[in-house]
Parts: structure tokens; C-alpha cells; sequence
């Protein structure tokens, strides 16, 4: 179905502009794939389906071809994220010492499970397996930031930090979405 | 010549550098299992069924992918050996449904052979019961369905569709325990560059690729007293689908097959060769229009469709060049329900249309919208080679003893020109041959093309010289298509198949055991042509009775609403 807006084309122009800077600075080689995966995801927040489309045109590769390297590496995700990552370590050390309260505690907050993302793209939640800061257990990253000594307490803060202004100092009890 | 020696199985064996230990083996005369190895694919080394020990080291090495090298002492029997590969088996069937009762591919499966060769048990499997992949089995469309759950990931599919036909719309996506081989998104085949070819499901060695079945279908029309069922072979079946019945690839069976369907309960049964001839004729003339009114070569057939679908994804701003003739099944279809229909008196809403084809695409082909022009669907089923065997085992008939049949009138003559539209090349000799005589009165001498990759020659008609090339697999048809893109073309007729060797090869063939099947195929469809009293198409009687009585003209105006279709660019990559 086509936008009944009259700017359908003019609007995709501006949506592509910045995938086609990326395209243009690297060689149109299959070896420039992840490179431009990894910008074009830089830029979009993740790798629509239309994205690939062009890509994959670019690069002469089948879009089946671009899938498989998107869905192999983990580093790229085909669904919007939210604008901050957080990352709950479940190694050893952090889940002798609580680590399962705060997965527990953030969910809770944020109204989502891990691996999902709220529906006002502000959060992203997701486990892994050691960040390497076992000194400071239990411990989460927000972005690139390392929060330890947590406390389910301590959580609700953290969160706070982090929230878009409009919705700064909200109730750190109240989740913001729900699934 | 550098060449090596070494020992497998005490035997010495000698192989020039470059050989694997497999290759090596099997020039011996020894047989290693594979698995993921296909003699027509590049090398993976990922299934692991092919080892063997390096005597030297007591190292256990996949034969596939491990270079000879000289002074190597191999075993391929030893108890490592044989546990290992035995222990690769079980793990494959330890995430497998292992369900064979149901499975398509029960009776032809890589995997089933070899857990009964190897004496795999139910409990050498159950030890290492765990989780298993379980993902919907994926049937949209018309011609091919996907079982996850049965995939071995050998990765075969991946590499026919990558290097055979350069298409590339299948591959791996997720990695580890849940990586399964699928389109882009899951999209369905329609919506993905797909040509619906088949030749991931001829190169599937288990259950996970097949083509739709439509074989109940069948059985509902042959079973429905008011329906007229008319069935249409196609011209590479006949040397094909005796190896079902273990007769050798390239027996010529066409009396067998006829009799066969007569069994099973057809009313008419009809060759496809017969409308190849008018395929020939339209096309040709078409070709003579192109070449006298001086307008835009190359010509491109357009018989086969998942080249057409290829064209549609891949080359949308050349489908100007693709003949818009229709395919010999489409045109037999149409003239079933509109000439044969009248003619016959039977009212055409009760004629079930049936083709036999070595082909998944054909499957597509007929469901495609434009294929009415007879004011119904024009083709209503269509059976690859190997479904069709499977509906005379049903019935139990004793294919190899069954008394010759013939073709029903009045669309049931063939000839040699039409006969050889089953492998490739042989499009373009046929039409040749009619343009040629049509031209200048003058018999075309042969062409002998060749079977493998893309192959060219130049004719001789009127004084002029037409450049010609032939290609089959879409890999290679690519390349002359680039060509054909920027300009640099010098081709004046180009024929494309999208399967290697052409319909003999075709994804809808019998799994064969013999490497060189398509060749055999191909040498029976030469040795029907030499033997027809016709060979030209239009020589066909039958053929030139229907002009006669109904069409009129080649691209006339029956024709032309009746045998002419068109094409659509699809945005799919």
C-alpha cells in the first residue's frame, strides 16, 4: 500500500540518506559487509529489514546471504533496542551474592523479561554470562557505565539516572511498560 | 605430473597432488560414507561421516577435506575409524524426529542408509537423548516445503543455491544449537529471490527439502467419475523415472510410462512434446520477426520457469528480451481446455489438467495468475518425476513388465526436435532447425553443444551468421547475462536453464547413485530424436492440423491470447 502522504519517496530519501554516506565509504566488496552492518546499526539502532534490502543491492549479495550474517553474530539485532543497554551479570560471583534479586528487581521496574525492550525504546535488558568485575558483585552494566554492590534496593536509582528527562524523577516503583 | 603415494588400507594407491584421501580411497575402489560431500559441490568437511585414521599419527581425519600426501598410511577400517564414524551418526539421529514412517525421502534417505549400514540402534541413539530442534516445518507457496526438524545442516542446499544457481536464497541463520538453513527473515519463497528450482531439495540427502505434494489431488480427480483427466509427460521423464524401478539413468521408457498412466486411471494421456513443438513454432517465428523487423537480440527463451522467475528477481530490465511465448506445459494446458475441449465435446470446468515434470518450478509455474487464458486454470496439478513413481508404487503395478502403450490421438505426435527440449541445448537446436528451414528452405546440420556450463556456436541462416549460447545452471547463465546488461553481448539468441544439464537434471529427478545420471539422461533423449521419423516440429501433423483448424497463423491472433504470456519485475532480492 502506498503512503498517501505525496512524500512517500522524498521521506524514503531522507530515511536512506545515511545508509547511502555509509555505503559510499567503503569498497563495494562482500568484505565490507560487517563494516557497514555494524555502522549502519550504529546509526539506526538496529538493522531494519529495508536496511538489509539495500545492502544487500549494494553488495550484489542475496538478502538470505546478509541474514545469515546478521542472525550469526550476535552484536547485531534485527529489532529496535532501547536507547540504554543494560547488561545483568549471572556468573558465578555475582550469583552467589544476589545477582538473581536484581535481574529480578530491574524486570520487575521495567515491566519487561530479559532479552526484551521496553515499548518506549528507553531500556534494553540483557544477561550475560561475566563482565569481569566479580570484585564488585553482584554487578550490571547500563551502556558502558558499571554499576556493583547492588541491591534490589539500590536499582530503582540506577534506572532513574538513565531515564529520558521527560520522565526523570517518575515513581522508580512504577514500571514504564508492561508485555 | 607430480604425483603421490600412499597406503589406505594396505593398499597402495597412487594420485596426483591436489587428491583428498577420499578421492583417493575411492579411486582404490574403496567406499568411505559422506554425507555432506557431494561430487558437484565445493568442500565442507562438516559432517564428519567421512573419517578416517592417519595410521602415522593415530589421528582421526575427514577424509573429504584432508589432502593425500605421500608416504600416508590410512585406514578406513580401523576401530577408531569405524567408531567414529558410526558415533557422527548417532549424534545427527540423536537430534533428528527420526520418524521414517511418513517421511518423503524414507527409502532414498543418505541419512537412513547409512545409520543401517553403519548398524546404528535405537539405543546406541537414546544415549545421548536431549533437547531437540523443534521448529514449524515451513509449506507456503507451491513448489517447495522445508522440515527444520529433519535438517542434518550439511549445508548442501546452501551451496547448490550459492554455487550452482549463484542465487543464494537459502542459507544458515543462527548459530549453535538453534542455526537453521532458511530464506532472509523466513520469507516465503515468493517474496524471496528464489527461483523454486529444486535443486536444494535434489541435493537434500534427507527429509528437510521436498517438493509439495500434490499427489492426493491426483487421486481425487482420477477418483471423480465426472472429472476428465488429462495428463501430460514431459519429454525428459521418459528416460528418467525407470531408475525408480531400477532400470539405468537414461533407459528409454516412453511406452512404459504411457502405460502406466493408462493404469492408473487417466483418460488421456498426452506427451508434452507435442505443444514443445508448438513452443518451437511460436518461439521461432517470434524469432524470425525479431531478426527480419531488426529489432532488439539477444532473444531469450522463457520454457523454463524458474529461469523466468530468476529473470523476474534478478534481470527485470531485460525481460524485454525473454520470448513471451509460454512454456510447452502451459500451451498444452490451454489448448487442452479450449481445442481439445471443443473438439471432444467434453465441457472444459470438468478436465483436471495434469503434467509430469522433472521440476518443482513447473509447480509454481502453473498456480502463476496470468496462466487462465483458457477461462479456467489452465494447468490444475503438476507431479515432479519422482511423485509420479510414488503413485505407481501405490498402485502396485509392475512398472518394468507393463506392455507399451501409445500416446492418445489427437494431440499425442511428437518429434525429435521436441524430444530433445529435455535436456540443454536442445531448445535452441529445435528451433533452429524450423527457423532455419522456414527461412531458407535449407536443413540445419547439428549442433552438438555439449552438455556442461555455457556453451556457444554460430548458424549459418540466409547469409547472415547468428552468435548463439546456451546456458544451464543460473550461475553461469548470469554471466551472460551481465553481458547482455552492460551492452557487451554479442549474442543474438541465448537459451537458459536454470538446472545443469537442463530438465535431465532437473529438481523434480529421481535421486540417482550414479554421478554421471544427467548425461545418460541426456544421451537417451539424443537417441529418441535420432530415432523419430520427424524431427522437425513443424513437421508435426497433429501440430499442423491445430493452425489448420484452430489458431490460424503462428503469432496470429489465437496465438497470441492463447500462447503468449507475460512477466513481471519483482523488487526481491
Amino acid at each position: 500500500m502506498n503512503c498517501v502522504c505525496g512524500h512517500a519517496q522524498e521521506n524514503l530519501d531522507r530515511y536512506f540518506s545515511p545508509l547511502y554516506s555509509i555505503l559510499n565509504s567503503y569498497s563495494k566488496a562482500e568484505s565490507s559487509l560487517i563494516p557497514i552492518l555494524q555502522d549502519a546499526q550504529e546509526h539506526y539502532g538496529y538493522l531494519p529489514q529495508e536496511v538489509l534490502r539495500e545492502i544487500a543491492g549494494h553488495l550484489g549479495l542475496s538478502l538470505g546471504k546478509v541474514y545469515g550474517v546478521v542472525t550469526f553474530y550476535s552484536q547485531f539485532h534485527l529489532q529496535p533496542r532501547g536507547r540504554n543497554v543494560i547488561r545483568v551479570c549471572t556468573g558465578t560471583a555475582c550469583h552467589v551474592r544476589g545477582g538473581a534479586e536484581v535481574l529480578k528487581a530491574i524486570e520487575k521496574q521495567l515491566g519487561i523479561k530479559a532479552g526484551g525492550t521496553t515499548d518506549d525504546l528507553e531500556f534494553t535488558l540483557e544477561t550475560v554470562a561475566c563482565i569481569g568485575a566479580c570484585g564488585l558483585a553482584p554487578v550490571i552494566m547500563v551502556n558502558d557505565d558499571t554499576h556493583g554492590r547492588l541491591t534490589p534496593e539500590k536499582v530503582g536509582l540506577v534506572l532513574d539516572a538513565y531515564r529520558s528527562k521527560s520522565k526523570a524523577g517518575a515513581n522508580t516503583a512504577a514500571p514504564v511498560s508492561r508485555h | 605430473m607430480n604425483k603421490i603415494t600412499l597406503t589406505i588400507d594396505d593398499q597402495v594407491v597412487q594420485v596426483e597432488n591436489g587428491a583428498t584421501v577420499l578421492e583417493a580411497a575411492r579411486r582404490a575402489g574403496i567406499d568411505i560414507p559422506t554425507l555432506c560431500y557431494h561430487p558437484d559441490l565445493s568442500l565442507a568437511g562438516s559432517c564428519r561421516v567421512c573419517m578416517v585414521e592417519d595410521l602415522e599419527t593415530s589421528r582421526l581425519l575427514a577424509s573429504c577435506v584432508t589432502p593425500a600426501a605421500d608416504g600416508m598410511r590410512i585406514s578406513t577400517r580401523s576401530a577408531a575409524a569405524r567408531r567414529a564414524r558410526k558415533l557422527n551418526i548417532e549424534l545427527l539421529l540423536a537430534n533428528h524426529p527420526n520418524d521414517c514412517l511418513g517421511c518423503d525421502r524414507s527409502g532414498s534417505c543418505e541419512l537412513q542408509r547409512l545409520a543401517a549400514d553403519l548398524g546404528v540402534d535405537r539405543r546406541s541413539v537414546d544415549r545421548f537423548a536431549g533437547q531437540k530442534r523443534k521448529r514449524p516445518p515451513v509449506e507456503q507457496g507451491f513448489s517447495l516445503k522445508r522440515d527444520p526438524n529433519k535438517c542434518i545442516l550439511c549445508g548442501r542446499c546452501v551451496r547448490a543455491c550459492g554455487e550452482i544457481q549463484g542465487v543464494m536464497a537459502l542459507d544458515f541463520a543462527g548459530r549453535g544449537f538453534d542455526a537453521i538453513v532458511t530464506t532472509a527473515f523466513d520469507l516465503p519463497y515468493s517474496e524471496v529471490n528464489c527461483a523454486e528450482c529444486g535443486q536444494c531439495a535434489a541435493v537434500c540427502p534427507v527429509g528437510a527439502i521436498t517438493e509439495i505434494s500434490e499427489i492426493s489431488r491426483v487421486w481425487e480427480a482420477l477418483d471423480d467419475p465426472d472429472m476428465f483427466v488429462v495428463v501430460q509427460t514431459a519429454p525428459s521423464v521418459q528416460v528418467s523415472i525407470g531408475e525408480e524401478f531400477g532400470l539405468e539413468p537414461g533407459t528409454v521408457v516412453t511406452g512404459k510410462l504411457i502405460a502406466a498412466l493408462k493404469r492408473l486411471g487417466f483418460d488421456r494421456v498426452f506427451s508434452t512434446e507435442f505443444s514443445a513443438d508448438l513452443t518451437i513454432i511460436e518461439e521461432g517465428h517470434e524469432f524470425i520477426s525479431k531478426i527480419t523487423e531488426s529489432k532488439k537480440l539477444p532473444h531469450i527463451t522463457s520454457c523454463c520457469p524458474g529461469w523466468v522467475k530468476y529473470a523476474e528477481c534478478n534481470y527485470p530490465d531485460l525481460l524485454e528480451h525473454v520470448s513471451t511465448a509460454k512454456s510447452p506445459q502451459q500451451m498444452f494446458s490451454t489448448i487442452v481446455k479450449t481445442f481439445y475441449a471443443a473438439k471432444s465435446g467434453i465441457d472444459p470446468e470438468k478436465i483436471f489438467t495434469v503434467s509430469v515434470m522433472p521440476c518443482t518450478a513447473k509447480k509454481l509455474e502453473k498456480a502463476r495468475p496470468e496462466h487462465r487464458d483458457s477461462g479456467f486454470q489452465d494447468t490444475d496439478a503438476v507431479l515432479t518425476t519422482r511423485e509420479l513413481a510414488r503413485m505407481i508404487k501405490e498402485a502396485g503395478l509392475d512398472f518394468i513388465n507393463l506392455e507399451d502403450g501409445d500416446y492418445d490421438q489427437i494431440m499425442g505426435e511428437t518429434t525429435g526436435a521436441a524430444a530433445i527440449f529435455g535436456t540443454t541445448g536442445g531448445v535452441t537446436e529445435a528451433a533452429l532447425r524450423t527457423v532455419k528451414e522456414v527461412l531458407t528452405g535449407e536443413s540445419l546440420d547439428r549442433l552438438n553443444l555439449g552438455l556442461v556450463g555455457i556453451r556457444e556456436a554460430q548458424v549459418e541462416i540466409a547469409g547472415r551468421v547468428y552468435n548463439i549460447a546456451v546456458a544451464s545452471g543460473l550461475a553461469n547463465a548470469a554471466k551472460l547475462l551481465d553481458d547482455v546488461r552492460e551492452g557487451k553481448s554479442k549474442y543474438d539468441w541465448i537459451e537458459i536453464m536454470a538446472c545443469p544439464h537442463g530438465c535431465v537434471g532437473g529438481g523434480g529427478q529421481p535421486f540417482s547413485r550414479f554421478s554421471d545420471a544427467k548425461d545418460r539422461r541426456a544421451r537417451g533423449l539424443t537417441e529418441i530424436d535420432q530415432n523419430r521419423q520427424i524431427r522437425k516440429s513443424h513437421h508435426n501433423p497433429d501440430v499442423i492440423s491445430l493452425y489448420e483448424e484452430f489458431l490460424g497463423e503462428p503469432l496470429g491472433e489465437k496465438s497470441h491470447e492463447l500462447l503468449h504470456t507475460s512477466y513481471q519485475a519483482r523488487n526481491v532480492r
